[in-house]
């Protein structure tokens, strides 16, 4: 800054910059307490397409706003929209409008209708950036819109704590909605933290969802999606997936996940779908599994949960490979013996094998599933059991003359020493 | 004093007191005797309440003792083998004692005086003879002026001197009017401490005379041979 | 009374058992603390010791305890005391000290690495334990008069109530795994102290949410300090019937 041509230099490009803006938002309607429109709904419907409203600060009270052509609705120094709990603010009618930068609040719970903060219905190229959404029943609400993008939006609920699962909406919900792209968005408080149904080619990443009642990330029949640095964390399930296909799942995190119901992941009939590099830390159950097969999981971290993974049954062709298991009650759990998927090269650290050939694969195969687990997989009350002298006692026995655990689920390459991922994922995140 | 009402004591199948009926005045020195197994030690400690009889009656002063504790601060005990907690010093044992016996009104240490057991007090227990040990249960037994002793074989093990001073400290409560009961086989002894001789056989009382009386019956000059003639007489 | 009891703690603390659990207790304490890295995690690693070794511990020192106070006891007896009172000194003499031990071995880590009210529960649990296996230690030594036998008994008992009960309604709940166990389960675990307490700990740890829905029915009925109060409740039955049954024993039989 020793230089004053320097400075001068820089002033000049910020004024440019400035009248750079102006001249693009050419056909720009204002809208604060002193301009030609005071309210957000008067200066929807005075636009033309294609013409920019631009909201500055203050508070509106407002509900009930329809953009029905292609507009930008944009929020300058927090301008805040509240809906007084008398219905739904925003309803986009029109494909290619842009919300972006206002804070929406104050929606009412209702039993008749799913009211939104923002609703998209059956258009395509919405895009929802930036804007705080608060105290409202349903965040940010999509039906039948394709080619959508929500970013960077604030989507905060209330404390779920006993509440009830029906006297909460979704903090972002899609339905029938292919090709969208969710992220940077920070949701809490809700049922659901993001919800999507019939959502398909969309993608998924750098969320942030906490705090919420049922799950942090729930879809169902959508296919071919990929989620991807997304971090949940204290909801009553991380992610729940259902009747779902070709899935890609990496760099996410699940983390604190409580209770006696709660998961990190829930797979349910789900299919050919990939699982690598996630971070499952401190969760009830880390991955529940149930009737999915061909899952490809590698590179996963399953660190202090109770239950690192349960594996049911009906789970078939699923393929564990250099993931660590540590500092969890119960490595692998599963409630029956046709077992069909394969364990291979994986870190436990409950291994208690030897490495005489010094190739870091232990010589002896390592059998992830306990007695006790089975036990408690059939008869739940013997759960009341644990860090009963007899159990670790059984399970011992067990391990010398395995007689009662499936014969096929083994690992036969454990390996011994833990796995480093964080190098490459440190490497992802520069990438990032 | 001592009133004992057909008591009778059986350890599982073996019957050791029959309905035996006895008693004793204050003042005098109860020889008892009777072959091995007859009852005495029975007898003794159904007095002092560690063995609890089956049935009868024990009563002092008209009074029953069955249940009751308070009443053994009247009574001196001194074991037929004394055992005490082994890693206690001699000091600790006795000052425990007087501890616990803090109400009493007079300390009797003459045993202790002259056994000189202060000279081995840090000696523990554990490490004692078998007749230093009976030197601490007489001290004992003798410590708190008690109207009535129960010795069982007090002079079993005790070296001549000691035996004697014991018998001296014996004749010279009994002068002050207690109740004295002895165990003993020796009869040189009995004869020498004695007033009475009681003899049990088989848990039933074979008879209960002054030594004079015995003497007399069996037309013997020596206690022993009296004795033994009478009990062949049945 | 008092003044049997302080003879009892004298002979106690003479042998130097007593000295060497407290010092092995801290030890562990220590160890475990230092290596769980959170106070919890701790706790949840003492537990398994303490309901192994302090019903172990406690029940064997105090029937050889039992045993080698006889003479002790022999020597009382024939004073003018009270046999019951002979009995419940010897018995609080040594579930005393022993619960000493615990406190101090146990209690005092627990404070420098950060009390809880788990780690109430846990002092708790241990002191009622120790009480519990002392009556139980005792019970066995008025059974027999053979020192040998009386150990043994002891021995059987541990066994008993901190392994094979585990195994015989582990056994049980697979059995009959297709009917509702849940009360059964609870029932069950309250008539074995050692369960009992390691329940009421657990429970009061993050690790109850492990514990699914039988958890969470005990929960809903331990989780109040009226539960709470009833489950120690419980464990003050668990030592006062042997106790008083041996008691009854004692006081009945010859010296």
């Amino acid at each position: 800054m020793k230089d004053p041509t320097k400075q001068i230099f820089i002033l000049a490009y910020v004024l440019a910059l400035m009248l750079g803006s102006q001249v693009a938002f050419g056909t720009t309607l204002k809208v604060c307490p002193t301009c030609p429109y005071t309210s957000v709904k008067e200066a929807v419907a005075s636009a033309k397409p294609g013409e920019t409203v631009l909201v500055e600060g203050g508070v509106y009270q407002e509900h009930g706003i329809e953009i029905n052509k292609p507009l930008t609705l944009l929020g300058r120094n927090n301008p805040v929209i509240d809906g007084n709990f008398k219905g739904q603010i925003l309803t986009i009618t029109s494909d290619n409008v842009t919300v972006e930068g206002l804070t929406l609040q104050n929606i009412a719970t209702s039993y008749r209708q799913d009211d939104a903060a923002i609703r998209v219905v059956q258009r395509s190229n919405v895009r929802i950036l930036n804007n705080t959404i608060l105290h409202t029943y349903f965040g940010i609400y999509l039906q039948n819109s394709d080619n959508c993008v929500i970013k960077g939006n604030v989507v905060a609920g209330q404390d779920v704590t006993g509440k009830n699962e029906s006297a909460l909406g979704n903090a972002i919900h899609l339905w029938y909605c292919d090709k969208a792209v969710i992220s940077n968005n920070k949701v809490s408080g809700h049922r659901d933290g993001i919800y999507l149904e019939f959502v398909k080619d969309s993608e998924v990443k750098d969320n942030l969802s906490e705090h919420n009642l049922r799950y942090g990330l729930h879809f169902m029949f959508s296919d071919r999606n990929t989620y991807t640095h997304n971090t949940f964390r204290k909801n009553g399930a991380g992610v729940a997936v259902m009747y779902t296909r070709d899935i890609r799942m990496e760099y996410n995190t699940f983390e604190d996940n409580w209770g006696a119901a709660a998961y990190g992941l829930l797979l349910k009939d789900i299919s050919n779908s990939v699982i690598h590099n996630n971070t499952f830390r401190r969760n009830t159950t880390g991955i529940y599994m149930e009737s999915s097969s061909r899952l490809d999981l590698q590179r996963n971290d399953f660190d202090r949960n109770g239950w690192a993974v349960r594996l049911l049954s009906s789970c078939t062709d699923d393929v564990f490979k250099f993931n660590n298991f540590t500092g969890n009650s119960f490595d692998v759990s599963t409630n029956g013996d046709s077992q069909l998927n394969r364990f291979e090269n994986n870190y436990w650290d409950k291994y208690t094998g030897y490495d005489l050939d010094k190739d870091r694969v232990g010589d002896v195969p390592y059998r992830p599933v306990s007695l006790y687990s089975m036990l408690v997989e059939r008869v739940p009350p013997s759960v009341m059991f644990m860090r009963s002298f007899m159990v670790d006692l059984l399970d011992s026995i067990e391990k010398v003359l395995p007689s009662f655990i499936p014969e096929n689920l083994v690992d036969e390459q454990p390996l011994m020493k833990k796995i480093e991922h964080d190098n490459d994922r440190k490497l992802a995140q520069v990438l990032r | 004093m001592i009133t004992i009402e057909n008591l009778r004591k059986s350890y599982g199948k073996l019957q050791v007191l029959k309905d035996l009926n006895v008693s004793f005045g204050p003042g005098k020195v109860v020889s008892v005797i009777g072959p091995n197994g007859a009852g005495k030690t029975t007898m003794g400690k159904c007095i002092l309440g560690m063995v609890l009889p089956d049935g009868g009656d024990i009563k002092l002063d008209g009074q029953s003792v069955l249940g009751k504790h308070a009443y053994r601060s009247q009574i001196g005990y001194m074991p037929q083998i004394g055992r005490y907690p082994e890693n206690m010093k001699i000091r600790q044992v006795i000052e425990m004692i007087r501890d616990i016996r803090k109400d009493a009104k007079e300390v009797d240490e003459e045993l202790i005086g002259l056994y000189n057991l202060k000279s081995m007090y840090e000696k523990r227990m554990g490490a004692l003879s078998g007749g230093t040990k009976q030197k601490v249960s007489a001290a004992l037994a003798f410590m708190f002026n008690p109207r009535i002793l129960i010795l069982d074989e007090p002079t079993a093990g005790l070296d001549p001197i000691a035996a004697e001073i014991l018998k001296s400290k014996i004749l010279k409560e009994k002068k002050r009017g207690k109740l004295i009961l002895i165990t003993s086989h020796i009869m040189s002894e009995i004869e020498e401490v004695a007033d009475e001789v009681m003899c049990l056989m088989d848990g039933q009382l074979k008879f209960h005379e002054t030594i004079a009386g015995i003497k007399a019956q069996a037309n013997e000059e020596r206690l022993g041979r009296a004795i033994a003639k009478i009990m062949e007489e049945d | 009374m008092n003044k049997i009891i302080k003879y009892v703690f004298y002979d106690i603390i003479r042998n130097k058992i007593v000295l060497a659990y407290t010092l092995f207790l801290l030890l562990l304490s220590f160890g475990l603390f230092n290596l769980g890295g959170s106070p919890d995690k701790g706790i949840l690693s003492l537990l398994n010791l303490v309901l192994l070794t302090v019903p172990l511990i406690s029940i064997v020192f105090a029937t050889t305890h039992f045993y080698n106070s006889y003479e002790f006891m022999e020597l009382l007896v024939a004073q003018p005391i009270n046999r019951k009172k002979i009995f419940m000194s010897e018995y609080l003499g040594v579930a005393c000290s022993l619960s000493g031990a615990f406190i101090l071995g146990v209690g005092v880590p627990m404070l420098i690495f950060g009390a809880s009210i788990t780690g109430l529960y846990l002092l708790l649990t241990g002191v009622f334990i120790t009480f519990i296996f002392v009556a139980l230690a005792f019970l066995a030594s008025v059974i027999t008069r053979d020192k040998a036998k009386g150990i043994g008994i002891a021995l059987l008992l541990w066994f008993y109530f901190a392994l094979i009960y585990d195994g015989i309604v582990l056994f049980i709940l697979y059995a009959f795994a297709d009917y509702p166990l849940e009360s059964a389960t609870l029932a069950m675990t309250a008539l074995n102290p050692v369960d009992l307490g390691r329940i009421i700990v657990l429970l009061n740890l993050d690790v109850s949410a492990l514990m699914g829905y039988t958890g969470a029915l005990y929960k809903s009925i331990l989780g109040s300090l009226w539960g709470i109060g009833l489950a120690f409740g419980l464990m003050l039955v668990w030592a006062v019937v042997p106790l008083a049954s041996s008691g009854r024993i004692f006081s009945k039989r010859d010296l």
